[in-house]
């Protein structure tokens, strides 16, 4: 502290208490109205206070199913929902590694196209291109699985750039050293660039892992068969098959799950997560 | 942009950027070219017949007065967000710079609405605002205050701008954060010698050192806004009441997917590519300068 | 082991032209030392041997072998490098040991080698650590390493010492003149440091704006430089350089009007009497004169006390070169004294002044 001002301590305390209580409010309330049963939630007003419902709900989520007709179990959402954010995390990273070590370390005719054409991706999010999209993964027939769900999302000109990055600090010596040590070029892409940039890559992971399993508007379009159904589109079909009387405990009860791993992985690998963070965004 | 020394040219690297390009090419330039082709179509509903009509349906979306509407909607709603969800962030910044203790704490206790997903950010404040049994409107009714966003498309608005708002936040303040964090403390302390309060050291000498923050933040905001609340609209209003919350990238997935304007949609979706063109291309100016800087 | 021959080796980039015809003929187990300002392109010429960087034109054999189009992994090189490039995730033990993994090296086989150089560094404590947890001067230990355990015929090091700190440089200066004399591998080794180079040689190719000025051991290039560059090069502090003019006899060299210098070997022949030339002669080469009225009266400026030496700054009477001269012992001389001096006239070198070649 540079001066001894405690009303000023005390204002920013304050400030950022009332903060982080905004923040997680809404989190209470999700956690409190999951915590009651059917009978509680249509009284007004609704409580503040958890009860005691708390594991039949997830009991009820798990077991039997969420939804109109009870078949959807939160489990399969939540596995799907694994699955889709595992393959798109995992496979930008992969295409990003290979295509950005290309670009870095050899100098090939319509390299500077090739990197063009990424760069394009960067414009063009999925939102504003979504019909055409559809279309082609319709006409390719891969509604309804897991590869429609990820592989149109994986390309990746963020994640290129950031390994570009990443590449071009490698100093030239390293490339030098292996070269005289009698290592190729994919030996030196797995011997040394990878371990080098491990730190990176798993920082990238966090940040596209939440960004996969945050997936709505995509999985909506690309699922009607409902074993595929992610959790987060999953709540809108829970919401719309209950107009009239959502059933609101249940509901509260799925979104809590669907917010716990993204928000977990933020939490415990905070270092990473702003790492990842800020420098994809560079 | 190139090592110094590279491999020798061979089949190699088209192998390795072949995956990136084929998806790209497959899911990216080739609907993006579909969409600029059938923004100048004109095709019944039933995809049929259609009728090539290079601009007309440009020219019926600008003299269409909904689209207009939408438009000024659509820089309202992200104009509000961008706004609101700085400046709690700014606050919030700040006030977590100024304590010694606590930065970490407060930091993680800030930091995970990022990794709620909008929807589900909107499934909840739709809850609490729920017209007949939520918490909030319970109380506002309370004060005489009636809360009904089913039926008052302000309060419709306000109920989305509050949702995305309350998930941005926790993105900015991350990067404003490291922003105040990086600027020397010398600098900070000098600034205490020569006589400046917190207050004043925050707008004479913090405030304009992150600068680029905020202009970076500024636009990564209007680009949150504009496209990835779709989702919040989606669950929580479906653009009503009466079109109220309508923003442009929600009609482009409306009347493609629900109306089946597929030529007017594709128009739509070629101006939002423009705009999203427009922010990329300041965003990187921006970096050029930040080099210098 | 072997003789690296260098012929008429040249690189251009584009249309510049980098390096000019280097010839350079390396005996087998010879330490040569290619020593040059930065950017002259000594680095080039040591990567161009180590396959680094391509060969615009000549030839580079190494034991016999045109290796021109070869890559690096199959000229039997190793490189030692400025910043030593030691693989940041991998142990001291991997990093010596990756070469040899590549090359099919058994388990066994790779042990034995690495714990032997280890030894003959004094690593064998460090083998389990990673590069980011040593010092300096351990880490330059390790890239010797990394080049012995590979028992290469060549030994490259391009400026392998100069990240290391004043004192820990001569050390290892020491060091790697012993493993050189215990190992005998043919060593070409490229530094900006003229001590470096004069102490660890046993011959050095001196190179300027690329091109050989003159290739030689250490004494010769040092007692008759070939050209005013390596002549001002070499020497610490440097030579002396005055615009002279040669009497017509050959014998004396006139520095100003009143001042007169007799040179060791009569110049009548060479055809420059009466012609302007340059005149060095090195700090260490003056001494003070028998005689109080005859000599070179240099008018001092100031005097630094260099604890065995005192180094004087003066002028001659004429002239307005700042002139260095080193003195054994100590001196008390207080500015604008005026010191008589002789220059040893075996020890004056005459340059052409057009060419910057030694007459």
């Amino acid at each position: 502290m540079i001066e001894k001002r405690p009303l000023a301590t005390w204002f920013s305390h304050t400030v950022l208490i009332l903060g982080v209580a905004v923040v997680a409010f809404p989190i209470w309330i999700t956690f409190v109205g999951a915590s009651h049963d059917a009978i509680r939630m249509p009284q007004v007003p609704l409580p503040l206070l958890p009860g005691d419902q708390f594991f039949i709900n997830l009991k009820a989520a798990f077991v039997e199913g969420v939804g109109n007709a009870k078949e959807q179990s939160v489990g399969i959402m939540m596995f799907n929902s694994l699955i889709m954010a595992l393959m798109i995390a995992g496979g930008k990273i992969a295409i990003s590694l290979l295509s950005a070590f290309a670009i870095v370390y050899f100098r090939f005719p319509f390299r500077m196209i090739f990197f063009w054409m990424i760069f394009i991706t960067l414009m063009l999010p999925v939102e504003v291109r979504i019909l055409p999209t559809f279309e082609v993964v319709a006409n390719l027939g891969m509604l309804n699985n897991y590869w429609g769900l990820t592989v149109p999302l994986i390309a990746s000109a963020t994640a290129t750039f950031m390994f570009r990055q990443v590449f071009l600090t490698v100093p030239d010596e390293l490339l030098e050293a292996a070269r005289i040590d009698g290592a190729g070029p994919m030996r030196f892409f797995k011997d040394i660039l990878l371990p080098v940039s491990r730190t990176n890559i798993a920082a990238l992971f966090v940040i596209l892992f939440i960004y996969g399993w945050n997936q709505y508007l995509w999985p909506l379009l690309i699922t009607t068969d409902k074993s595929m159904y992610t959790i987060v589109m999953g709540i809108k079909q829970m919401l719309e098959a209950a107009e009239e009387a959502p059933e609101w405990h249940l509901i509260m009860m799925t979104t809590l799950l669907a917010m716990i791993p993204p928000v977990l992985v933020v939490i415990g690998m905070q270092k990473l997560f702003i790492k990842g963070l800020t420098e994809t965004e560079k | 942009m190139i090592k110094r020394t590279h491999f020798k040219s061979s089949p190699l690297p088209y192998l390795l950027v072949a995956p990136q390009i084929l998806i790209t090419v497959a899911f990216f330039i080739w609907p993006a070219s579909q969409a600029v082709y059938q923004s100048m179509l004109l095709e019944d509903p039933f995809g049929l017949k259609s009728e090539f009509i290079w601009f007309e349906n440009y020219v019926l979306l600008f003299s269409d007065e909904i689209y207009f509407s939408t438009f000024l909607r659509t820089v309202v709603f992200s104009s509000l967000v961008a706004f609101l969800s700085l400046s709690i962030a700014l606050l919030l910044a700040a006030t977590a710079d100024h304590v010694v203790r606590g930065t970490r704490t407060y930091r993680t206790l800030l930091i995970w609405p990022y990794a709620v997903a909008p929807v589900v950010a909107g499934t909840i404040w739709m809850f609490i605002f729920d017209p007949t049994l939520g918490i909030v409107s319970y109380f506002l009714h309370g004060i005489g205050y009636e809360w009904n966003h089913r039926l008052n498309g302000n309060q419709a608005m306000a109920l989305i701008v509050l949702a995305a708002t309350w998930k941005q936040i926790s993105y900015n303040f991350l990067f404003f954060l490291a922003g105040m964090q990086a600027i020397p403390k010398s600098l900070i302390e000098a600034a205490a010698i020569d006589g400046a309060g917190p207050a004043r050291r925050f707008w004479t000498i913090i405030f304009p050192l992150i600068s680029p923050t905020t202009f970076f933040l500024m636009v990564m905001n209007i680009v949150y806004a504009f496209f990835e609340t779709l989702g919040i609209v989606h669950a929580v209003t479906k653009g009503g009441p009466a079109k109220a919350t309508e923003i442009l990238v929600y009609k482009v997935f409306n009347d493609g997917f629900i109306g089946l304007d597929l030529g007017g949609s594709a128009a739509q979706s070629v101006i939002l590519m423009l705009i999203v063109i427009t922010l990329t291309v300041i965003q990187f100016r921006y970096i050029e300068r930040k080099v210098e800087y | 082991m072997a003789r690296v021959l260098i012929e008429n080796i040249t690189k251009s980039y584009g249309e510049t032209e980098v390096l000019h015809g280097i010839n350079t003929d390396i005996s087998d187990g010879e330490f040569i030392v290619i020593v040059g300002p930065s950017g002259c392109g000594k680095s080039t010429l040591l990567r161009m041997i180590a396959g680094l960087e391509d060969i615009s034109s000549g030839t580079i054999s190494i034991d016999g072998r045109v290796v021109n189009t070869l890559e690096p992994k199959d000229r039997d090189i190793a490189m030692v490098f400025q910043n030593y490039a030691l693989y940041p995730h991998m142990t001291v033990f991997k990093n010596m040991a990756y070469g040899l993994k590549l090359r099919k090296f058994s388990k066994k086989n790779i042990k034995i080698r690495v714990h032997q150089a280890a030894k003959l560094l004094q690593l064998e404590e460090l083998l389990e650590r990673k590069p980011r947890q040593l010092s300096g001067g351990q880490r330059q230990r390790v890239a010797m390493g990394r080049c012995i355990v590979r028992e290469p015929k060549v030994f490259l090091f391009d400026e392998p010492l100069s990240n290391l700190d004043a004192k820990l440089r001569v050390q290892m200066r020491l060091e790697l003149r012993k493993l050189h004399k215990r190992l005998k591998v043919t060593s070409i080794y490229v530094t900006h440091d003229q001590v470096e180079a004069m102490t660890l040689g046993d011959r050095l190719v001196v190179i300027n704006d690329g091109y050989a000025e003159q290739i030689g051991p250490p004494l010769e290039l040092y007692e008759k430089p070939a050209s005013i560059f390596v002549a001002g090069f070499l020497g610490s502090p440097a030579m002396n350089f005055i615009s002279a003019q040669i009497s017509a006899d050959g014998k004396t060299a006139q520095l100003s009007e009143d001042v007169k210098v007799p040179v060791a070997n009569p110049l009548s022949k060479q055809g420059i009497t009466e012609k302007k030339v340059t005149f060095g002669i090195r700090p260490e080469h003056f001494s003070l004169s028998d005689k109080e009225k005859t000599g070179l009266p240099l008018r001092v400026d100031h005097a630094e006390f260099h604890g065995a030496s005192t180094m004087i700054y003066g002028r001659l009477p004429g002239n307005d070169e700042l002139i260095t001269v080193r003195l054994p012992h100590i001196h008390h001389i207080s500015p604008e004294t005026v010191l008589m001096l002789t220059a040893l006239p075996e020890h004056i070198h005459i340059f052409d002044q057009k060419t910057g070649k030694r007459i």
